[in-house]
């Protein structure tokens, strides 16, 4: 087991190189969560980050806990397999704008009303890097950028917040990549806390949204406790400007974990299946 | 009644007192096996009927199979119970039923092609309930005019279908004192008037029976001393997969698959397991491979539509070599299809579906007993290869019931291979190592010393993803020979009996096949019978050998587009002559249509 106060941060990262483009966002999210994950102090096989595709997904490999990487939208099912069969684990899920909210938003919203205790850190920079620059579900109806919405998507986009406390999330926060040692305050408590949480992280790609970088002027941080009930955070968020950092939203619901009985033996239920004589009758009956 | 409710005796009745006589046969002859039809609309409680004169065969020491046909109303639609029983174990229905008890006439042509009757059929027809259909009369069979309706109303509290069951049972031959033990065991918490008139009812039918056209009695069961089982296919395949140390099972539900997960559900929750309701198909999949990931043997159970979502993330589980199940009960495609009835059609998903080349495990049970071996096998051999496993079963299997001997059970597993704990060194543990089985120790999350990531791109031993033709090379490799090299021994094929001409089957249809090559041998046709229980990977040397001195193969398989049969020839060599009989479902294929091509070529 590993000597779990000699942790850094350091070591909860790997020597596999990111793949990530100079400047990404998503290098100051690995290093928040490293330092979230020596700050938690728990040992290194004892966290699994599991993630799905895209950039922001590529994350596990650049760790050094258990890590599963695999097919786009399914992160929160994966972690919710590994919750589930071992509660002993701390399960946490990570992935971006696209894997999350759209290939995978039937999952994100099934996610919060189930209420598995696992924290999901949603990398949002309103966009498919990956995919090399295609308008995701938080992309603005009016960026023009993408070859394959000239005019926009003219769709509206959804708001994380408001979707994930209408599903029945049990803690919000949000996060900026560009302020790590926030972010790593915000991963810490969203783990601690009983239940679904999510931590929604503001992380700009550099190359397909250069226009992000001046998101440091945008954010700013909530000026209040979180909200304790979701009534009260849907009212006091209605017209969030998508910015406010901090935790959000705490609940209190109790985390989905079916109770775990053994009173028998697979080789039990064979018994069930037995012809038995009912009482009464001749067992040698000899047909009529 | 409830025991000790209000201080008196629960019941003051024994089933003892409750036999009735059965009239002497018109007739003595007996026979090894006889097929009943017990049909009606909603409510009027043919299922029930059907479920318990299959009961009373066990009880008696009979064999039987009993398969149900369904309407397509959700609750309460018309419904028939097509059963045989016999003196030795049951593959197959039969060609035709001895006896039909109609206890309407309801709805009866959407049945009337899945009960053939011949002119030596006794039809019980109720008089109150109308003309007997054209259908019915064209067959020839015998009718015999039971007032069934009148008879229940005249016993208080009694049932048309406790008429039929006693009238049925009497014809076969059943024993009065069984029925009315099997009856009140399943009654005797409703209290003694329920049962009295159930009763009866069940005398009123078997005394009316007397008069009625006979059909030849079952013969006397064979002591053989062998216990029975009363099980349908989606249980066994439920307990052969909590046998074979399954302990969470995520499923979205899906007719004809529900079952396998309304057994297992209260199963796992009893054995330190759980079973999860999913929100569909692609999260029921990947919960299983997380749950895998993290140590604990997983299965989902789903039918065609479901496999199809799943697919991709098969895919990641070959990819990521986790250990998985799907067990897939096969029902009419494609699209929604035909949901409540069978057929052999997702052969070619299950083969060919995943994209890229992807080694994975198919398997087939090829009766209701074998679901229980053939499940737990497969979780054997999904755990010990890191692979996924998919079991193909179909409705037919699933739905049905069957008295048979204890089924048997699949060689011990060697299991998953995993990591010991040791000291922290994380670049020394390579997850995906080359070795020369091509299994490699699996890391389970917990232990310390050798983390890594799973992962569904392609990647180094590490782990690590990686593009490069080298490492693409070496994991697909490995991947394939994994599975290739491995020694699946006997239980590949059923391979029974001997003879120039084979049958080559798969899956529910092995049932008639078998029936068939019985009939054939007692014509003094040598047949063989090869049924194939391990689809994937293909085992070309032990088919060559089961196949040595073979001049001509009969290929059955119940698909429109010859699903099989294209299957074994991508696969494997066959003999220059090779007939084909191949029909959609939900038709069953019968023993006869076989044999007739047997006979033809002898
Ligand atoms: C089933 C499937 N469809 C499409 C893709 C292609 N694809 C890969 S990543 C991606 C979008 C990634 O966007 P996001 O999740 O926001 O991650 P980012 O790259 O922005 O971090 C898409 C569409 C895929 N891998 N699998
Ligand atoms: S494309 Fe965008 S999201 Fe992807 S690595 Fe580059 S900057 Fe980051
Ligand atoms: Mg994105």
């Amino acid at each position: 087991m590993d000597a779990i106060a000699s942790l850094s941060a350091q070591d909860f990262k790997s020597d596999v190189k990111p793949i990530w483009c100079p400047g990404c966002g998503d290098f100051a999210v690995l290093t928040a969560l490293a330092k979230a994950l020596a700050e938690l102090g728990r040992p290194r096989e004892s966290i699994a980050l599991i993630s799905g595709i895209g950039c922001s997904s590529r994350i596990p490999a650049y760790t050094s806990v258990y890590g599963f990487h695999g097919v786009h939208g399914r992160a929160l099912a994966v972690a919710t397999g590994v919750k589930l069969a071992r509660p002993d684990l701390t399960v946490i899920a990570a992935g971006g704008d696209g894997d999350g909210l759209s290939i995978g938003g039937n999952h994100f919203l099934h996610a919060c009303r189930r209420n598995v205790d696992m924290t999901y850190i949603l990398m949002d920079n309103q966009v498919y890097g990956m995919t090399k620059g295609q308008a995701s579900p938080t992309t603005a109806p009016d960026w023009c950028e993408s070859k394959l919405t000239p005019s926009g998507t003219g769709v509206s986009p959804v708001a994380p917040l408001h979707l994930a406390l209408a599903s029945g999330v049990n803690f919000f926060a949000r996060g900026f990549s560009g302020n790590p040692n926030e972010l790593a305050r915000l991963v810490v408590a969203a783990v601690n806390h009983p239940g679904f949480s999510v931590v929604h992280v503001l992380s700009p790609c550099v190359t397909f949204r250069s226009e992000q970088r001046a998101w440091k002027q945008s954010v700013h941080g909530a000026d209040a406790a979180p909200a304790a009930h979701p009534a009260e955070a849907l009212a006091r968020f209605a017209d969030d400007d998508g910015f406010t950092t901090g935790i959000l939203f705490a609940g209190d619901r109790e985390p989905f974990m079916p109770a775990r009985t053994t009173t028998m033996a697979a080789s039990d239920f064979e018994r069930g299946f037995a012809v038995r004589t009912p009482p009464g009758s001749l067992a040698a009956a000899s047909p009529a | 009644m409830e025991a000790g409710h209000d201080g008196q005796a629960a019941s003051t009745i024994g089933p003892a007192d409750l036999a009735w006589s059965t009239p002497a046969a018109a007739d003595h002859r007996t026979v090894p096996a006889v097929s009943v039809a017990v049909i009606g609309s909603g409510g009027a409680g043919a299922m029930r009927a059907g479920e318990i004169l299959l009961e009373v065969a066990a009880v008696a020491g009979f064999y039987g199979l009993m398969t149900r046909a369904m309407g397509p109303q959700i609750r309460g639609g018309e419904a028939a119970a097509l059963l045989r029983i016999a003196t030795a174990p049951v593959s197959s229905l039969d060609d035709h039923f001895d006896l039909l008890i109609a206890l309407d006439w309801a709805n009866f042509n959407r049945f009337a092609a899945e009960i053939p009757l011949a002119p030596t059929t006794v039809v019980i027809a109720d008089p109150a309930e109308g003309d007997v259909p054209e259908a019915v009369l064209a067959s020839g069979a015998r009718i015999g005019r039971l007032a069934l309706k009148d008879l229940a109303r005249a016993v208080p509290g009694g049932r048309t279908n406790m008429v039929g069951l006693g009238a049925a049972a009497a014809m076969v031959g059943l024993p009065s004192e069984i029925v009315a033990a099997v009856v009140s065991g399943q009654l005797g918490r409703k209290g003694d008037a329920v049962l009295a008139a159930s009763v009866a009812a069940l005398k009123a039918g078997a005394d009316a029976a007397a008069a009625l056209p006979a059909i030849s009695r079952l013969a006397a069961p064979l002591h053989d001393g062998v216990a029975r089982w009363n099980i349908s296919g989606n249980q066994a395949t439920g307990l052969g997969a909590l046998k074979g140390g399954v302990s969470f099972v995520a499923a979205y539900p899906i007719t004809p698959a529900t079952e396998v997960l309304e057994w297992m559900a209260p199963a796992l929750a009893k054995t330190g397991g759980m079973l999860v309701q999913a929100e569909d198909e692609l999260a029921a999949i990947n919960m299983v491979i997380g749950a895998s990931f993290a140590g604990a043997p997983a299965l989902t159970a789903t039918s065609g539509p479901g496999l199809a979502l799943m697919i991709e993330s098969l895919g990641l589980a070959v990819a990521s070599e986790t250990p998985i199940v799907v067990v897939d009960v096969m029902r009419g495609g494609p699209s929604t299809g035909i949901p409540t009835k069978s057929e052999q059609t997702d052969l070619n998903i299950a083969v060919n579906g995943l994209h890229g080349d992807a080694p994975h495990l198919v398997l087939a049970p090829n009766s209701i007993a074998d679901c229980l071996f053939t499940t737990q096998w497969a979780v054997g051999l999904a755990e010990t290869l890191q692979a996924p496993a998919i079991v193909l079963s179909d409705q037919a299997l699933g739905q049905s019931r069957a008295i048979v001997a204890p089924p048997r059970e699949p060689p011990a597993a060697s299991g998953r291979l995993t990591v010991p704990a040791r000291d922290h060194v994380p670049a020394s543990y390579r997850r995906y190592a080359e070795t020369e089985s091509g299994v490699s120790p699996m890391a389970i999350p917990g232990t310390p010393g050798s983390t890594y990531v799973a992962d569904g791109l392609e990647h180094t031993e590490r782990g690590t993803p990686s593009a490069q033709a080298a490492d693409h090379a070496t994991q697909l490799d490995k991947r394939a020979r994994k599975l290739e090299g491995f020694d699946y021994g006997p239980s590949w094929a059923d391979v029974e009996g001997e003879g120039e001409i084979a049958l080559l089957t798969w899956g529910s249809v092995t049932g008639p096949a078998r029936e068939a090559a019985a009939q054939a041998r007692a014509r003094g046709i040598g047949t063989r019978l090869i049924s194939l229980r391990l689809l994937l990977p293909a085992q070309p040397a032990r088919l060559a050998e089961a196949l040595r001195g073979v001049r001509k193969l009969l290929v059955v398989e119940q698909s429109h587009g010859r699903q099989f049969h294209k299957f074994v020839r991508s696969c494997y060599d066959l003999p220059a002559e090779v007939a084909v009989i191949s029909h959609p479902g939900p038709l069953p294929i019968r023993p006869a249509e076989i044999l007739d091509q047997l006979a033809a070529w002898e």
